[in-house]
């Protein structure tokens, strides 16, 4: 038996206890790693601002702007951001580089949206050795959804894989008895597509009856066209690059030939795909999109979108609002913004990464209405839904319901 | 040779240099190589990298300096050795679990059997004929690397990672540390392999091609053998330099070695000064810094910034480093004369 003394004491910390669990949130010791104290935060990045994918760097003036428009509203829980943005020029080595400086001398507390797959890759490791954050990649291979392996690197947008499942599922629903025919580009990108088509057919597989593939170094894919259509399939999946994207369109209709015709998200932009093509040979081709189209009339009296644009007005005034980079850099911004007021007063590194994989249908205001950033512990792809578009008159068309397709590398 | 060709083939690049010019004094050469043996303990870690690519460019540029300033022939392939000696080492260490020190060799012969091949047929072509061939090996070299059947060595557009080698012996040092003192090891080992060569009898033949084709082989030099030679010599140690590239960097892709790679090169020897050996630090050092002093700058107008910079040096100092040096070396003897 307890004797009086001890029962009290033992009553007296249990409410103690108590107490300071309720409090805890409230009186939360501020905690920070390297590259965040109480008034900054800061973040690195690098982005090919010179080079063959120069076109990219808009994502990293985007970004610029939008954390300055944060600034000016006070910053996050009262810290501005320090965003330091350094020029890679999509070479792995000067990747290596120019990260290693943002981590050693620049001492930031996370790297966000570096920009390609090769760039990523070869400074995935040295991040994951020194636990880092490599927030939200603009990449959309698949293997940055790999919680297992490299719990420090994260996936924004759609992979190619879960982009291809929703395709394989679209086909299972509407065209169950398709004969699909599939022309994809010979390395990594392509690959991914065909493997997320496979794998989203699943026992219907058998229903392709040709795989074609080209390499990105072919002039022209005529060639590869008319060898597609004497197998005669009636389902046509595009898995091209843009300018091959455009070919193909172009040579079906030259050949009078109309198969039903999907192409990837990444080849879908009216003004460099669709209209070279000739939009009366575009007509009825399908698609899936993540976001909404700064160009498009119909987002005129979106919130969402009148934010964007405000935004640009200001902060970005001359920018060319057809450019689907403004939509990508506003919207990945505003992620890591929402990941960095749940951090809260807890600035350290393993926290960051674990908001990051906390979000709950958190929706950008760019993303179309209905797709919604979805993160935990197992499932590094933020964002893995798409909706069906069809392409009419001089622009596309959404329908139909919102589709996942989650991809798992492991 | 056509009247176009002499015009062409007369450009001051390939001017005479003669071979005591090539080479710094014993003192000052010690001097350097003191700063480079002692800088490393008083940075941090990222400096060490970067004096570590420093050193690995250098010898790149070297390569280059050989066979422009020593044998007076073209290149802007040399991203190509670049890259083969590259992916040598990282599927050599990845694939066969070689260690590290092991696959230089084997990537340095292998570039020069390459180098050797290559300039097999390219000796038929001079000036920018050459240069235009070698420029055509740069562009292929990418879109090679990237093709299905070597994918499963190579790992296609994903690239490789390679593992970061630790300090041997128990060694109490940092990765980087140690891999700056075995790159600088190396790159002293090569340095003076390279002056020896080029104050041979080989590196005589080099230079009378150099400086007039016909009189050199009036005067008994193999042309053919020589020009080749300095082709398969030039790779190899462009090959080393790949190799070291790649575990310094511990990734290998196809987009690290693109013609801009080839050109970068090509500057740094004229900024460093064309055949003066020592000059290819200088000029590895302007191709590794000035784009980051120039994206200081403007970011938006980094290139346009790194022009200037570049005319600048071009129009101030039209022979480089050596220039410099030179006018250097004067100024101090003057001073010690009064």
């Amino acid at each position: 038996m307890l004797s009086r003394q001890a029962t009290r004491s033992a009553a007296f910390s249990t409410a103690l206890i108590a107490t300071l669990a309720i409090s805890g949130s409230a009186f939360a010791q501020k905690k920070y790693d390297t590259g965040a104290s109480d008034t900054e935060i800061k973040i690195g990045n690098i982005m090919p601002y010179s080079g063959p994918a120069s076109s990219y760097g808009l994502i990293g003036k985007t970004e610029e702007a939008y954390f300055k428009m944060i600034n000016d509203q006070g910053g996050i829980n009262g810290r501005k951001i320090n965003f330091i943005t350094y020029d890679d020029g999509y070479s792995p080595p000067k990747a290596v580089e120019q990260v290693r400086k943002l981590v050693e001398s620049d001492e930031v507390l996370l790297v966000f949206n570096p920009l390609g797959t090769p760039s990523n890759s070869a400074i995935q490791k040295y991040l994951n050795s020194k636990k880092i954050p490599q927030l939200f990649v603009a990449t959309g291979a698949t293997k940055w959804n790999d919680a297992k392996d490299f719990p420090w690197t994260i996936g924004w947008q759609p992979s190619y894989q879960s982009e291809a499942q929703i395709y394989a599922k679209f086909l299972m629903k509407e065209k169950p008895d398709a004969k699909i025919a599939i022309l994809y580009q010979n390395d990594d990108f392509g690959k991914d597509y065909l493997k997320g088509t496979k794998d989203g057919l699943g026992a219907k597989a058998s229903q392709i009856v040709l795989e074609e593939s080209y390499e990105v170094s072919e002039p022209t894919i005529d060639s590869h066209i008319v060898k597609i259509k004497a197998a005669n399939p009636d389902v046509l999946l595009i898995y091209t690059t843009p300018k091959f994207g455009a070919q193909t369109i172009k040579k079906t209709a030259e050949l009078n030939w109309k198969p039903l015709q999907i192409i990837t998200n990444v080849s879908a932009s009216v003004g460099s795909v669709m209209q070279p093509a000739g939009f009366e040979n575009a007509q009825g081709v399908l698609s899936a999109a993540y976001a909404k189209d700064g160009a498009d009339s119909q987002w005129d009296n979106d919130p969402g979108m009148k934010k964007w644009s405000a935004f640009l007005d200001k902060y970005m005034p001359g920018a060319n609002k057809t450019d689907g980079n403004l939509v990508y850099g506003y919207g990945v911004a505003q992620t890591l913004v929402k990941v960095l007021q749940m951090c809260g007063d807890d600035l350290t590194r393993a926290n960051v990464m674990k908001q990051a994989a906390s979000l709950k249908d958190f929706e950008p205001d760019t993303l179309l209405p209905g797709v919604k950033i979805n993160t935990s512990a197992t499932d590094f792809a933020p964002i893995s839904q798409l909706q069906m578009q069809r392409f009419k008159g001089e622009k596309w068309e959404l329908f139909g319901p919102i589709i996942s397709g989650d991809v798992n590398t492991n | 040779m056509s009247a176009v060709e002499d015009v062409v083939t007369e450009a001051p690049a390939v001017e005479a240099v003669p071979k005591r010019a090539m080479t710094l004094g014993l003192g000052t050469s010690l001097v350097v190589l003191a700063a480079l043996v002692i800088a490393p303990i008083f940075v941090k870690n990222f400096i060490i990298f970067q004096m570590t690519m420093l050193l690995i460019y250098g010898l790149a540029v070297l390569a280059l300096n050989i066979l422009t300033g020593g044998s007076g022939q073209f290149s802007l392939g040399q991203s190509a050795f670049y890259a083969v000696g590259a992916y040598t080492s990282a599927i050599l260490m990845e694939h066969a679990n070689m260690n590290y020190a092991l696959t230089l060799p084997i990537a340095g012969i292998v570039c020069f059997a390459f180098g050797y091949l290559f300039g097999k047929p390219a000796l038929r072509l001079s000036g920018v004929y050459l240069a235009l061939a070698t420029f055509a090996l740069a562009t292929a070299m990418p879109q090679l690397l990237k093709l299905g059947f070597f994918e499963h060595w190579t790992g296609g557009v994903q690239g490789l990672v390679v593992t970061k080698p630790d300090a041997p012996f128990g060694l109490k040092m940092s990765q980087d540390m140690w891999l700056y003192y075995f790159t600088l090891v190396i790159s002293i080992g090569i340095y003076i392999a390279s002056i020896n060569l080029l104050r041979s009898r080989s590196g005589r033949a080099f230079m009378a091609i150099r400086d007039n084709e016909i009189a050199a082989s009036a005067m008994g030099v193999n042309v053919a053998l020589y020009k080749t030679l300095a082709f398969g010599v030039s790779a190899g140690i462009t090959g080393v330099a790949g190799g070291l590239g790649a575990i310094a960097v511990q990734f290998v892709a196809p987009d690290g070695y693109t013609i801009l790679l080839a050109i970068s090169l090509f500057l740094g020897m004229v900024v460093g000064g064309v055949g003066w050996l020592p000059g290819s630090l200088v000029g590895s050092a302007f191709i590794i810094f000035v784009p980051n002093i120039a994206e200081g700058i403007s970011k938006g107008l980094s290139g346009a910034v790194f022009g200037v910079l570049l005319f600048l040096v071009i129009f101030l100092v039209p022979h480089g480093a050596r220039q410099v040096a030179m006018v250097a070396q004067q100024l101090l003897g003057k001073m010690i004369k009064k």
